[in-house]
């Protein structure tokens, strides 16, 4: 090789790095985020997944807020009136909001939006079961006629869990709920930038400049959302726990959303790493019955599963690490508002010969339970295995069945007979946000194959409990109303809840401004 | 040739046909509802059935195959269920980094194997041979994950020598581009490396016996030349086959590395949208890979004319 040509190369190899780091320069604090899944939606109303959610806080905002001690507070919303007769509820709007494209953000724009959320969300249609009508006297102001009065309003409009009341433009939000927007123009902290979305690889945020953050401290999904970053790339490529692991701690990326309970302690034991606190409530896992087939249709042989299915097990198999991990048999979450420990002794106080003479006693004529068990699922994938080996204990027969989580989740939504393609019970995770509220909760809706969710449980009592909650409109009937429906979900055997856990997320340790989110938000946060 | 070239291009036709049908039709009994896994955890049973309809998914199997296979022979292989966006875009930003990350590997597995080959069969029974012995049962036996991993935690966290992760686009610059390549393409040539290297061995060995080899060396030529210009040159036409299986293989090696280093390609998008049930994609993804298969073995077949003029068509 020449003198000649060895030089040309080094130039071309220096101009090629020059303009890498130039464009780096150009981008100011990249925080590089590793999500716990994948982007596909991008319409936080049309699915309840998670990831769109979190999508939905980057570039939306919210009327109200719950805040790290869930109470609900006010974030688009300046001030609202409620009237006498809990009716007429009256709201104004903060000055200074705006959409990314610069146009102001006017109670038409609310109005479209919380009626296309009421077609989508549990809690939304339980809403809009009482709104008589909606109206928009002045641009900043907007209001919900109720026909009846209802407790929950605020509940609804500060909802931090899937479907999340977003606030979008009115021309977007008057898309037809079943399909997807096809825009992405919030009012909220950060721009999305749809030019350099590429599912499955990165999602890019840009820092809405024009953002006016409210006064108070970020805390929960209220208060100011500050932003101390110009981007924020979450990186959609990277979903090996290990390979993530050995991303964070070359600082290739600076915060993991879930770490995996298998590299707690080598995060840990790394100086430059650190597992910020942001939940002071814990993730909750549980088991579901099946109520339409035998032998769960059968409410005796539920209460033996549940007093068979001890909590300390599962969380010992799936979890591990003791600190991280705590068995609590409330079903809207331990140290949450609704946080009720009522009637829940056939399980808290079971036992092995308490569940063997309860299955005796309630008739069980062998069927084998068909448990679902996601293979690819490590979140969730040693929670059937145990509850196969406690129903067995127990006197069940059991057929344990391995798929992948998305077979899992195209199955348990079918209602046919469990030897013909359906099924028996299968495990999963909830946020607390998701399961602490017993409107919100949707296992507490037991209108048998009208009810909501999988499982399809089926108890009228119940049922008028919840409604007799909706309608509730001061807090010691609502806490007296909550007490009462959890005791009687232990009765009837909803569900078996498998104990609490905290998820952990791992950052480096240049990342500061962690908060009380009990969930994944990214203002607050500075990168020094 | 004309002929055999035009012959052989119409029976892709076909291929092509057969593993549509198969594919689809494997698709829609295989269990999962990717209606299921758009909603989201907490949607109705409702809800999914909205989502399914809107998909078009409530319609019978033959109604959906004649809908794909219209828009398949206009060229539209259809819109992702699960990334609303069209699938050749999908696959055109996918193209780069998954072809990016097979032409480095094979590249440097060839450059690596086929020396090492005419060496070990130089050298047959001395220490070098042995040594590509042993590699090679290695290479074959260590999982490509394993050695991913290995050489991350020696290469990556320990000497800091290349990233452990990411893909940046050649757009970015080549030095980038090929510093975030270089480890993935190490860790996925180990085995090709050993493949080829073994293939080479034994073909050049076989050629060493021969008699024309034997009075090229009577001639007085240089060693080098004899094992290049002869003993190479006339083993080469196995060599070429294994190295356009090693190819098509490359396509299941590539998406173990793209997870293992997170480089946003084709064998990750096939990863995501298998267990996403993201029918659309798979489909085209297949269709794409099957067509690069035959492609690559047509040309492995019109190589056999440049090394062995013997062989026409």
């Amino acid at each position: 090789m020449t003198l000649r040509r060895r030089t040309a190369i080094s130039l071309a190899v220096l101009a090629a790095a020059t303009l890498t780091s130039g464009a780096a320069l150009a981008q100011g604090t990249v925080l590089r985020v590793v999500p716990h899944s994948n982007l596909a939606v991008l319409d936080p109303i049309w699915t309840t997944a998670y990831m769109s959610r979190n999508h939905g806080y980057m570039i939306y905002d919210t009327l109200f807020g719950t805040d790290e001690k869930a109470q609900i507070k006010p974030q688009m919303v300046e001030s609202w009136t409620e009237s006498g007769d809990h009716r007429l509820w009256t709201f104004k709007l903060r000055k200074g909001l705006e959409f990314h494209d610069g146009k102001p953000v006017t109670s038409e724009d609310v109005v479209a939006s919380l009626q296309r959320w009421g077609k989508r969300d549990a809690t939304g249609s339980a809403l809009m079961q009482f709104v008589q009508r909606m109206d928009t006297p002045a641009p900043d102001t907007f209001r919900i006629f109720l026909g009846e009065a209802c407790g929950f309003v605020l509940e609804a409009l500060g909802k931090p869990g899937s479907n999340v009341p977003f606030i979008m433009q009115k021309r977007i939000a008057e898309t037809d709920a079943f399909k997807q927007i096809e825009e992405h123009i919030g009012s909220g902290p950060y721009i999305f930038k749809r030019d350099e979305f590429k599912p499955g690889d990165k999602a890019v945020y840009l820092k809405n400049t024009k953002y006016v953050p409210r006064s108070e401290p970020a805390s929960g999904t209220a208060g100011g959302k500050r932003v101390y970053v110009d981007r924020v790339e979450w990186n959609l490529a990277l979903r090996d726990a290990q390979a993530q692991v050995n991303a964070l701690q070359k600082g290739e990326v600076d915060i993991l959303e879930q770490l995996s309970f298998d590299h707690y302690e080598t995060v840990k034991a790394d100086a430059n790493l650190q597992m910020p606190v942001y939940a002071n409530v814990n993730a909750q896992y549980m088991a579901r019955f099946n109520h339409l087939h035998k032998p769960f249709d059968n409410p005796k042989v539920r209460q033996a599963a549940m007093a068979a299915m001890q909590q300390e097990p599962f969380l010992r198999a799936q979890v591990g690490v003791k600190e991280l991990y705590k068995p609590c048999y409330s079903m809207f979450i331990c140290n949450s508002p609704y946080g009720s420990l009522a009637g829940n002794e056939v399980q808290a106080k079971g036992n092995m010969k308490k569940a063997q003479d309860l299955l005796k006693a309630s008739g069980y004529d062998g069927t084998p339970i068909v448990i679902m068990k996601p293979t690819d699922l490590a979140a969730i994938q040693k929670l059937p295995d145990v509850a196969a080996q406690l129903l067995r204990q127990a006197g069940f027969k059991v057929d344990l069945q391995a798929m992948d989580w998305q077979t899992l989740v195209g199955r348990r939504a079918k209602k046919d007979a469990p030897d013909k393609g359906g099924w028996h019970m299968f495990a999963t995770a909830w946020t607390a946000q998701d399961v602490w509220n017993p409107i919100g909760n949707p296992t507490m809706d037991t209108r048998g194959e009208k009810s909501t969710w999988f499982g399809w449980a089926s108890d009228e009592k119940l049922a008028e409990l919840r409604n007799q909650f909706m309608r509730a409109t001061d807090e010691p009937t609502k806490k007296k109303l909550a007490d009462q429906m959890h005791a009687r979900a232990f009765e009837v055997g909803t569900h078996v809840v498998l104990g609490e856990y905290t998820q952990p997320m791992a950052a480096r340790k240049n990342i500061t401004g962690f908060f009380v989110t009990n969930s994944n938000l990214y203002w607050n946060l500075k990168k020094n | 040739m004309f002929n055999f070239l035009a012959k052989r291009l119409l029976s892709t036709l076909p291929v092509l046909l057969i593993v549509s049908v198969l594919v689809f039709l494997m698709l829609r009994l295989t269990p999962g509802d990717p209606a299921a896994v758009l909603a989201g955890d907490a949607a109705s049973t409702e809800q999914i059935a909205m989502i399914r309809a809107s998909l078009g998914l409530d319609r019978s199997i033959p109604e959906q195959f004649f809908i794909w296979a219209g828009h398949l022979l206009r060229g539209d292989l259809g819109q992702s269920y699960y990334y609303k966006t069209a699938v050749t875009t999908l696959i055109g930003q996918r193209l780069e980094p998954t072809v990016s990350l097979a032409l480095i590997t094979i590249t440097l597995a060839v450059l690596v194997a086929v020396p090492l080959g005419v060496m070990a069969a130089w050298r047959f029974g001395g220490w070098l041979d042995k040594a590509l012995m042993g590699f090679s049962v290695l290479g074959f036996s260590v999982p490509v994950f394993v050695s991913a991993y290995m050489l991350i935690w020696l290469v990556s966290l320990k000497l800091g020598w290349f990233p452990v992760q990411g893909y940046k686009r050649i757009a970015d610059g080549a030095g980038p581009w090929l510093y975030h390549l270089t480890l993935p393409a190490i860790t996925l040539s180990l085995v090709y490396i050993a493949l080829i290297a073994r293939v080479t061995r034994a073909s050049v060995l076989e050629t060493l016996g021969e008699d024309y080899i034997r009075t090229a060396r009577a001639k007085g030529l240089p060693e080098v030349n004899v094992l290049m210009r002869h003993a190479l040159a006339n083993a080469a036409v196995p060599i070429a086959t294994v190295i356009g299986i090693g190819i098509a293989l490359l396509i299941g090696g590539v998406v173990v590395t793209e997870s293992v280093y997170a480089i946003p390609g084709l064998g990750r998008l096939t990863v995501d949208a298998v267990l996403a049930r993201d029918f659309p994609t798979i489909q085209g993804v297949i269709l794409l890979f099957s067509f690069i298969y035959v492609m690559v073995n047509l040309l492995v077949d019109l190589s056999y004319v440049f090394f062995d003029p013997r062989i026409r068509y």
